[in-house]
């Protein structure tokens, strides 16, 4: 945590209440309605951490609880936001391919941490299934893991 | 520490929760306590304050193919299990373990008792091959298989023969990957997990050290994904046995594919036509197992050996490609080939069964016939999982599966068209049936002791269970 360059005791009042908004980065989430809901976490929290702790209502969002075995906490980001959001492991990508509506920019909420620099990025949760009807021929036709 | 205030607290808790369950009005069944039937549940009970939901389970143990099908060395595919707990913990549900729906009680008497039942009992059937020698010693089906290394009591006794060097896997989805991986796998690394002793005892004799894993279509057909390839092409002390020209033109074919078959193609041509850097190539070397796939081969004969009574090869068409992509079809070109092998297993797909005659069964297909999880006439019926959509997909394609089968039944409890206002008795009418039929069901909290016990017994050996293979034992556990 540091404090801003002036640091006359008016500037340490302000740093010390700045401090704690300094702490958290905004994240917006859209959800599968097109709803916007606004949510803070703390630098190192995975966007899954967020969900999780700010009680988001994804439905089945999370299924394996962070661990690379499932897709449910996929999510898109824009071009520019997706830049920003690092190297992606072959781990990640091995269970991202198997996300419905994957595109060039998603990613696994459980591998993204957040960072200052992602200040105010947007996240939109995608549709899991098509049309609400379950069809059997999603991506290879899986079967049980 | 007053104990006298913690009992009334809890006393009060009790008949909160129990006056939260009778004042919920409408009720629903759940027929089969695995993930569809859990996620069913779930999505019910947060979209409908009114709603009661009772689980019906024909084991002791809930939790279907989570326990019973998941690998083994795949413990956090299972974390699934702690979102289950919390919907069997809900004031308004209750879970009815031992409970066997179609000879214990009809789906006819739920129909009566519940404004809606919804039918979740998964695919406990196998497809079979259809072709002579597949009831020779050594072939399994492996859902048998898979079960026998997960401890599924009716597959406690199946006791494979594994004194072979060759096994050959039929078809080449993820279950066929699970069973290769557990049959080349280290044994040092199978005792960590909750894979039974008993199977890990014979895995520890295994004389097995070459599986070759055959499919019908070519390499861009494979319905087995890139996590499970790459744990087989990673896996310690085996090395990749393939035929590089079943690869020909491959190259080619992955420009114009989809990120996820392009990623999981180019890890197979690496894996079967690229030179090994050195380290691969001396890791290679060394390895004392193999394992391969095969492609454009179809069954035709399982062959028996000199006893004319255990499986020795097998015999296979030569096919080839008619069409492109995932809609291509293997057609036979009349080449015959034969493998040798001491143990065949058949993982071309589970199977669902008709468990009642009152219920609309498609043979052809092995669903219940439904329009969005509505059961075709038969108001007030549903399904969920892959008795609704047939037995393919993963944990994730279950649950959605199952929230679009719960929201069909909120939209018909809502709209008036199942009556839902009269009263239903819901378990309060199948307990005294079941009672009477000398049924005793076996509660959650029972099913929490059944669980401490296999802790107990998994932690004395290093695992994180051991799981009871037998019904008997389960339910004695469960009445302590």
């Amino acid at each position: 945590m540091g404090l801003p360059p002036s640091s006359s005791p008016t500037g340490l009042r302000r740093a010390a209440s700045q401090s704690s908004s300094d702490n958290k980065v905004t994240v917006h989430f859209v959800n599968r309605d097109g709803e916007k809901i606004t949510a803070k976490g703390s630098p190192g929290d995975s966007l899954l951490d967020l969900v999780i702790n700010e009680d988001l209502d994804f439905d089945g969002f999370g299924a394996c609880e962070g661990t690379l075995a499932c897709s449910t906490c996929h999510l898109v980001f824009s071009e520019e936001v997706y830049e920003k959001l690092g190297p992606v492991t072959d781990e990640e990508m091995d269970m991202l391919d198997l996300a419905y509506g994957l595109t060039d920019t998603s990613r696994l909420g459980c591998q993204v941490c957040l960072t200052r620099a992602l200040e105010g990025m947007e996240a939109r949760v995608p549709e899991s299934v098509a049309d609400i009807r379950q069809t059997q021929d999603i991506t290879m036709g899986m079967t049980m893991k | 520490y007053d104990w006298r205030r913690n009992v009334m607290k809890a006393e009060l808790g009790l008949l909160i929760t129990r006056s939260a369950s009778s004042a919920a009005h409408q009720k629903v069944c759940v027929v089969g306590g695995g993930p569809a039937g859990f996620y069913t549940a779930q999505h019910l009970l947060k979209a409908c304050q009114d709603v009661q939901v009772d689980i019906y389970e024909r084991l002791p143990v809930p939790f279907g193919l989570v326990r019973f099908g998941v690998a083994p060395d795949h413990p956090e595919v299972k974390n699934v299990i702690s979102t289950f707990t919390q919907t069997a913990h809900h004031a308004r549900c209750c879970y009815y373990g031992n409970v066997n729906v179609g000879t214990d009680v009809s789906v006819e008497e739920l129909r009566e008792a519940y404004h809606a039942v919804v039918l979740s009992y998964g695919a406990e059937g196998n497809r079979s091959m259809g072709v002579p020698g597949e009831d020779l010693e050594g072939v399994y089906p492996a859902k048998d298989f898979v079960g026998w290394y997960n401890g599924l009591p009716s597959n406690r006794e199946l006791n494979p023969g594994l004194d072979c060097e060759t096994a050959v896997i039929l078809g080449q989805g993820n279950v066929a990957l699970d069973v290769a991986r557990i049959l080349l796998s280290p044994i040092d690394e199978l005792k960590k997990t909750d894979i039974t002793q008993r199977s890990l005892d014979a895995l520890a004799q295994s004389q097995v050290r070459r599986v070759l894993i055959v499919g019908r279509r070519g390499p861009l057909q494979i319905a087995g994904t890139i996590k499970e390839l790459r744990e087989m092409v990673n896996l310690p002390d085996t090395k990749p046995e393939m035929v590089a020209s079943e690869f020909e033109g491959m190259a080619e074919a992955l420009k114009v594919i989809p990120r996820p078959r392009k990623r999981l193609t180019e890890l197979m041509l690496k894996t079967a036509v690229d030179p090994p850097a050195e380290k691969e190539r001396q890791r290679r070397q060394a390895a004392s197992r193999s394992w391969g796939l095969r492609f454009l081969r179809s069954p035709l004969e399982v062959l028996a050996g000199p006893d004319g009574a255990r499986v020795a090869g097998i015999r296979l068409a030569v096919n080839r490609l008619e069409g492109t992509g995932d809609g291509s079809v293997a057609v036979p070109t009349g080449e015959v080939e034969t493998m040798d092998c001491g143990l065949v297993i058949t993982s071309i797909g589970y199977k669902s069964l008709p468990i009642d005659p009152a219920v609309p069964f498609d043979p052809r297909k092995a669903i219940v016939p439904n329009s969005l999880g509505r059961v075709q006439q038969a108001a007030g019926l549903y399904c969920s999982g892959w008795l609704k959509t047939g037995p393919v997909g993963v944990i994730a394609t279950t649950m959605n599966n199952s929230f679009d089968t719960a929201h069909s039944v909120v939209e018909d409890l809502t709209s008036g068209c199942l009556d839902a206002t009269s009263a239903k008795p819901g378990s309060t009418g199948i307990g005294p049936l079941l009672d009477k039929r000398g049924v005793k069901p076996v509660s959650f909290s029972d099913w929490e002791k059944i669980n401490q016990e296999e802790r107990r017994r998994g932690a004395a050996q290093g695992k994180p269970r051991e799981k009871l293979l037998d019904v008997e034992e389960m339910l004695k556990t469960a009445r302590t």
